[in-house]
């Protein structure tokens, strides 16, 4: 499958946006871990904005910056939202409220606690009546979520906002399910490449498994281990590189490949 | 589109397992509804599948046991379906059989059984909690994967009670992408004690059975269950025996309310009237359309609007959640299975136990069984987040 990359976004420790982020990637900046600040939600109108929280935040300042930079109308674009954990902050505390005596569940964290709950914000920030979907894919979100929309892409012969977006989850799951990090990244794929295009991505799944590319730095690498939307940087990378190559990603099961060609 | 063949299929709900179960208890109007005994929690009535906490999973790993999974199963082993997919699996090559499946809350009874045995001391969930194989979104395809033997690349698609309608979008995407030839289209949700007390919490679950479009009704029962259909490109591979085929789909938001349908269901009538225009189909040459209905009040009088919008009174329409109850995310594979049972039989249900439809309604309810040639059925789902997800399936 051949797309194009319109527009991108990245949002994690030490990596404020696009422009930020490649220079970091392609080594010209030092990377400097620090906490994510993700711009304000504008596009909500103060009551949604009050009651989304962080994650929420994060995939629409994620989709805002990627739309922009394809200058794409965010009410007109299709979008794959990929996510692990989705709100693990909600769930924790509506779990904690079902095991408490007398725990009520607050009806707004219920409506919360729906896995499409930032792909829903989204489209209300936006009046949009453009198809979203919500996908969970444990490690594997970023590969899947990205196999997925340069599918829909294809197939649907339009542009497709891919959004990859995780936290730590926070109480008991977060014992066990371990994600460190805020972190988050987005693509605006279209079908052909306009002016302004970053790159070609040739995508193709394998069915056996193979090691994945490790030409990020170590301390990068922790990062891509560290949260399942990070596992996008070993291809952020090579996009910020403006150079040909090809990335390995392991999705479930086998490996995607993406074959980047600068435009 | 070019219409995918549905070449084996099987369904599990309240109201039986398999699909011969299916057809007697919709034919019969008999619904799955009981009073609510759940987890300690008895507000209103359920559609609750018997003996799915005590199913044994078959051939996988254990950590995967979870009520969900357990429907899964379950349902895998009805109608030959496991059977169908090994033949496809010797056809095609395990790899190349995807497995894209929805659900709205995957096993999260295991988590909530995890908090009520905290470590006191470390607040750690007990160690026989797998997170990853039981409560997590993804464990259900890679359940079903593996059940299954299947290798192809596989999704769990989320959104929330439109879950495995949109299921099947995500499906043909991968197939008309060539990066698979067939693939396991379904999905399943299960009881919990999240979606009972979340709905009573926003006052949405009715104290008696539910009663989609009638004057009174007062809003859901929550249900459960699961459901497959094997879905490749027909005349790919001979021998295999078409039961039905997907048509048409369209897929949008509402852009307006987290939990709150658009009261104005600009939505609702994109996705219906996509599906027409991907079917090629006028309004006229549906026979029937199976409401997403919930019983709601505002769920049911938008969709009306959004049928009325586009139908007029001209294509009869029922809900059958008097049946199952609500199976949320599962609630768009298990009515999928219920329109290739009306199109086999040849009949279209009406809704249960209404006693006087809203007298706001402008479309044609049905509140009784029509005995008729069924050939074309839409399948209606819609969910929180503002999704919404139409379906055309045509019989064979």
């Amino acid at each position: 499958m051949r797309v194009s990359v319109q527009g991108i976004s990245v949002w994690g420790p030490g990596l404020s946006g696009w422009p930020h982020a490649a220079r970091v990637l392609q080594g010209q900046e030092d990377w400097a871990p620090a906490p994510v600040q993700v711009p304000p939600a504008t596009c909500l109108p103060a009551n949604e904005r009050r009651r989304c929280g962080p994650l929420t935040r994060l995939a629409i300042a994620l989709a805002e910056e990627a739309c922009a930079q394809a200058g794409v109308q965010a009410a007109d674009i299709r979008g794959v939202f990929a996510s692990s954990n989705g709100d693990g902050a909600v769930v924790d505390s509506i779990l904690t409220a079902l095991s408490t005596p007398g725990g009520e569940v607050s009806p707004t964290q219920f409506h919360n606690s729906v896995h499409n709950a930032p792909a829903g914000y989204w489209t209300i920030g936006h009046a949009s009546l453009a198809p979203v979907v919500a996908l969970g894919c444990y490690d594997w979100s970023f590969a899947q979520g990205l196999l997925k929309a340069a599918a829909e892409c294809v197939v649907e012969n339009a542009p497709v906002l891919f959004v990859a977006y995780d936290l730590p989850i926070p109480g008991p799951i977060g014992k066990v399910r371990i994600t460190h990090n805020t972190f988050g990244c987005a693509f605006v794929l279209v079908p052909q490449a306009r002016q302004g295009a970053v790159c070609t991505l040739d995508i193709t799944h394998a069915p056996g498994a193979v090691a994945q590319d490790t030409t990020l730095p170590p301390q990068l690498a922790e990062l891509a281990r560290s949260n399942p939307a990070a596992g996008g940087l070993a291809l952020l990378q090579q996009i910020a590189s403006g150079q040909e190559g090809i990335v390995h990603m392991a999705c479930q099961p086998g490996t995607i490949l993406a074959e980047v060609k600068p435009c | 589109m070019k219409p995918l063949a549905i070449t084996a299929g099987t369904v599990l709900s309240a109201i039986g397992r398999g699909l011969a179960a299916t057809e007697d208890a919709l034919l019969a109007r008999r619904s799955g509804l009981t009073p609510c005994d759940f987890a300690g929690i008895k507000t209103g009535y359920v559609g609750c599948v018997p003996q799915a906490g005590t199913h044994v999973l078959e051939g996988v790993a254990p950590g995967f046991t979870c009520r969900n999974n357990q429907l899964a199963d379950m349902a895998c082993a009805q109608d030959g379906f496991a059977q169908a997919v090994q033949s496809a699996r010797q056809f095609y090559g395990a790899y190349r059989i995807a497995v894209v499946l929805g659900t709205s809350t995957s096993g999260i009874l295991s988590a909530e059984d995890a908090y009520e045995a905290l470590d006191p001391v470390t607040g750690a969930p007990p160690p026989e909690f797998d997170q990853a194989h039981t409560q997590d979104l993804f464990s259900l395809p890679r359940f079903v994967a593996a059940r299954l033997g299947l290798e192809g690349p596989i999704l769990s698609v989320s959104n929330a009670c439109a879950s495995s309608s949109r299921a099947f979008v995500d499906a043909r995407h991968w197939l008309e992408a060539g990066l698979c030839d067939a693939v396991v289209v379904g999905g399943a949700d299960s009881l919990c004690r999240m979606t009972l007390r979340g709905f009573a919490a926003l006052g949405l679950v009715s104290a008696e059975p539910t009663r989609p479009c009638d004057a009174q009704r007062t809003g859901i029962s929550v249900g459960e269950g699961a459901g497959f259909v094997l879905l490749e490109r027909e005349g790919a591979r001979s021998g295999a025996e078409v039961m039905g085929r997907w048509v048409g789909y369209g897929v949008s938001s509402d852009g307006h309310h987290m939990s709150s349908p658009d009261p104005l269901a600009r939505g609702a009538v994109a996705a219906m009237r996509e599906a027409l225009e991907r079917a090629g189909l006028d309004a006229s040459q549906l026979d029937y359309i199976n409401l997403h209905g919930t019983g709601t009040v505002v769920n049911d009088a938008m969709e009306d609007h959004a049928v009325h919008t586009l139908f007029g009174r001209s294509v009869p329409c029922s809900s059958t959640k008097g049946w199952t109850g609500h199976t949320l995310g599962a609630s768009g594979i298990i009515e999928a299975m219920f329109a290739l049972v009306m199109m086999r039989a040849g009949f279209a249900p009406g809704c249960l136990n209404v006693q006087q439809i809203d007298p706001t309604f402008n479309s044609h309810v049905l509140t009784d069984t029509l005995h008729k040639p069924v050939q074309r059925v839409m399948s209606n789902a819609f969910g929180f987040g503002g999704t919404n997800c139409s379906l055309i399936f045509e019989g064979v």
